[in-house]
């Protein structure tokens, strides 16, 4: 075992690379549960990004292009998800589930003749002067445009529900349906966009994993982060900022055991590679002791029947 | 324009329809994407769907149906006492690995001794496996109010990487020369889960699953705490004021779906799987989800329900062979089957009226 291979700022810096997907899964799917309406399809729209962005992007050798690809496919996917809760009523845990099970079969089925090839890569920005500074060059100024996107989303839509009156009606929609509906805000409109957004931020954050954290594609890559986004918006009290701060540290913990697994530590591979998943468990029965910060209305279906 | 009035009632006749409304529905969506993919779509639902039952070599395949279908019953009539509760396991994936590692390891103790009482052991280990992960969720939920959903599908992941851990270390064959997985258990005839009449696929897994379709019957029609359940679903506040323990309500739907989740994987890998190796789980825990939804979380239903769903797996297995059609469809093909069910049950619960809305 060889601790001191490990770099620190070359941890934190693929750290923040790690944390990406997650980030970018976990603002959308809090937009959409701030509105009212449980996602549970996030698995199945990132891996569905995953693929869409990966055959683009190698395709027309633009990653650019493959993102904007992920974006759409994870929104058309989550149409089908809005179709069942908001005009026909179904359970949202169970549409939520069905749109997982049906995008990890689509998903495979559309990668197939694109296991084992590599994608175009994606160029990390470089700022001269800041880039080249030791230690903070390499974390703070070296990353792909998409990392600073998620970080400038998230703080988008912190603003955006703070300050705007767009914001306010996402919020009332997401406490008090029929309240919102008797103000005479479109209910169901406003959550459709609601869930095409998130959709569309899941697909960008599973084409990350598939064009630039591993970056290939292997059938179920996703390997459970959406659901770990799912855990991380609850983690966070649906506050975009502690998303951030959880997306950091469930990052983290998957470098650090990933760096211990090539490091060789005397912890066999497989129980590190279950740390992630039982730190969520862990980080989940801490903070679930505090509910009221959800919104009233998660889960609940509207419909105006008068 | 086309309003949707909530029905005063639920419709019967709508809630029987829809399955089958659904199951046709995904025949054209599914056979408009095996056209896609360039295959005969009629000859590819032909395939899928009469080949298994009539086709030439039924013989062999109508076994498997049940081999399919046992565990897939099995692990719905678990989830849908739960999913009546509005209680969601949907880790069942992971109880049956631990219900498969459990009954395997114990049998594997007492090789290569040969007794009676080592199979009955290892059912009972089977089933303490699958409860004790569910058992996770349960207490998590009960204690901390932790979301189960979460939780239970996290622990498939860890159950995944404990497999792993499993086949590779303590549970492999060390006869093996070296080569991941767990001695077979075909071989070991105390441990053999065999077909009861041979050739039948009809093995202990599928006499359980039907042991427990009558209980599940039973208990949700005949029994206190299965009208708790129903009650619990369909009005929790009423549930609350009749005096209905949601702890106790929980416990219960998640330690028995965990067990016959656990029981499920016992017999599979003591069975047609015959061995302890890292992907041995082929997803019949999420495919179980379906199969309690079309079955309208009903036993029977469920019964028929898992016999269909067998039946696209069988299917698509030939299709693949004599059609060059992608496993992945298939799967494409299962999940489009509940996205139609749900879409239709809208029928179950409003009428569709056509005009313009009234002013109120």
């Amino acid at each position: 075992m060889d601790l001191s291979a490990i770099n620190p700022v070359l941890l934190i810096a693929s750290l923040m690379v790690a944390a990406t997907p997650l980030l970018l899964a976990a603002v959308g799917e809090l937009v959409v549960e701030k509105s009212g309406v449980l996602n549970l399809g996030v698995e199945g729209m990132m891996i569905t990004g995953a693929i869409a962005g990966f055959a683009t992007a190698v395709e027309s050798g633009s990653p650019l292009l493959g993102f904007v690809v992920a974006a759409i496919a994870g929104a058309a996917l989550s149409t089908l998800f809005a179709i069942l809760t908001q005009f026909a009523q179904a359970n949202q845990v169970a549409s939520g589930l069905s749109l997982t099970l049906f995008g990890l079969g689509l998903s495979a089925l559309m990668g197939q003749s694109y296991v084992g090839i590599k994608p175009p890569q994606m160029q990390d920005i470089h700022i001269p002067v800041l880039s080249d500074l030791p230690v903070v060059g390499p974390i703070l100024f070296g990353h792909d445009i998409i990392l600073y996107f998620g970080i400038a989303l998230t703080a988008a839509i912190w603003a955006v529900l703070k300050y705007s009156r767009v914001g306010l009606i996402l919020r009332a929609v997401g406490e008090n349906h029929d309240a919102a509906h008797a103000l005479g805000y479109k209910v169901v409109r406003i959550r459709i966009l609601a869930i095409l957004f998130g959709g569309a931020c899941a697909g960008m954050g599973g084409a990350y994993i598939s064009l630039i954290r591993v970056p290939q594609w292997t059938e179920g890559m996703t390997a459970g982060i959406g659901w770990i986004a799912l855990a991380l918006v609850v983690f966070a009290s649906w506050k975009p900022w502690r998303v951030l701060l959880g997306a950091y540290l469930f990052g983290g913990v998957t470098v650090v055991q990933l760096n211990l697994q090539a490091a060789g530590v005397a912890i066999p591979v497989e129980y590190l590679a279950m740390s992630p998943y039982l730190i969520t468990i862990v980080v989940l029965v801490i903070l679930s002791a505090d509910k009221s910060s959800a919104p009233a209305a998660l889960g609940r279906n509207f419909h105006a029947s008068r | 324009m086309i309003r949707l009035e909530k029905r005063p009632q639920p419709s019967r006749a709508w809630s029987m329809a829809t399955p089958l409304v659904a199951v046709l529905a995904t025949m054209i969506a599914g056979g408009l994407l095996f056209a896609i993919l360039g295959k005969d779509p009629v000859e590819a639902i032909r395939t899928i769907f009469w080949e298994p039952l009539f086709g030439e070599f039924a013989f062999y395949y109508r076994p498997q149906l049940l081999i399919k279908g046992g565990p897939l019953v099995l692990i719905a009539i678990g989830l849908s006492l739960g999913f009546r509760a509005g209680i969601w396991n949907i880790g069942a994936e992971g109880q049956y690995i631990m219900g498969a590692l459990f009954g395997a390891g114990m049998g594997l103790a007492f090789y290569p001794h040969e007794a009676w009482y080592i199979f009955p052991l290892m059912v009972l280990a089977g089933a303490f496996g699958g409860w004790l992960w569910a058992m996770i969720p349960a207490l998590l939920k009960v204690r901390f109010g932790t979301n189960e959903i979460l939780v239970s599908l996290m622990l498939v992941y860890v159950a995944e990487q404990f497999l792993a851990s499993m086949s590779l270390g303590l549970l492999k064959n060390p006869e093996g020369f070296g080569f991941p997985g767990s001695r077979n258990l075909q071989q070991y005839e105390s441990a053999h889960n065999a077909d009861l009449i041979a050739g039948s696929g009809m093995h202990w897994g599928v006499v359980a699953a039907l042991i427990a379709v009558i209980f599940a019957y039973v208990l949700l029609n005949r029994h206190m705490l299965g009208y708790q359940i129903r009650l619990t679903g369909e009005a929790p506040r009423a549930a609350r004021f009749a005096g209905v323990k949601p702890a106790r309500l929980i416990l219960f739907c998640l330690g028995a779906s965990g067990m016959l989740a656990g029981l499920a994987g016992m017999f599979e890998v003591s069975g047609p799987s015959g061995q302890v190796s890292i992907d041995f789980n082929v997803g019949y825990g999420f495919t179980a989800i379906i199969v309690a939804f079309l079955g309208r979380l009903h036993p029977v239903g469920i019964m028929l329900a898992g016999g269909l769903m067998a039946l696209t797996y069988i299917g698509g297995d030939i299709a693949q062979s004599n059609m060059g059609l992608p496993s992945a469809a298939i799967q494409v093909f299962q999940g489009m089957l509940l996205f139609f069910l749900l879409a239709f049950d809208l029928l179950t619960n409003f009428r569709l009226r056509l005009g313009k809305p009234e002013v109120a």
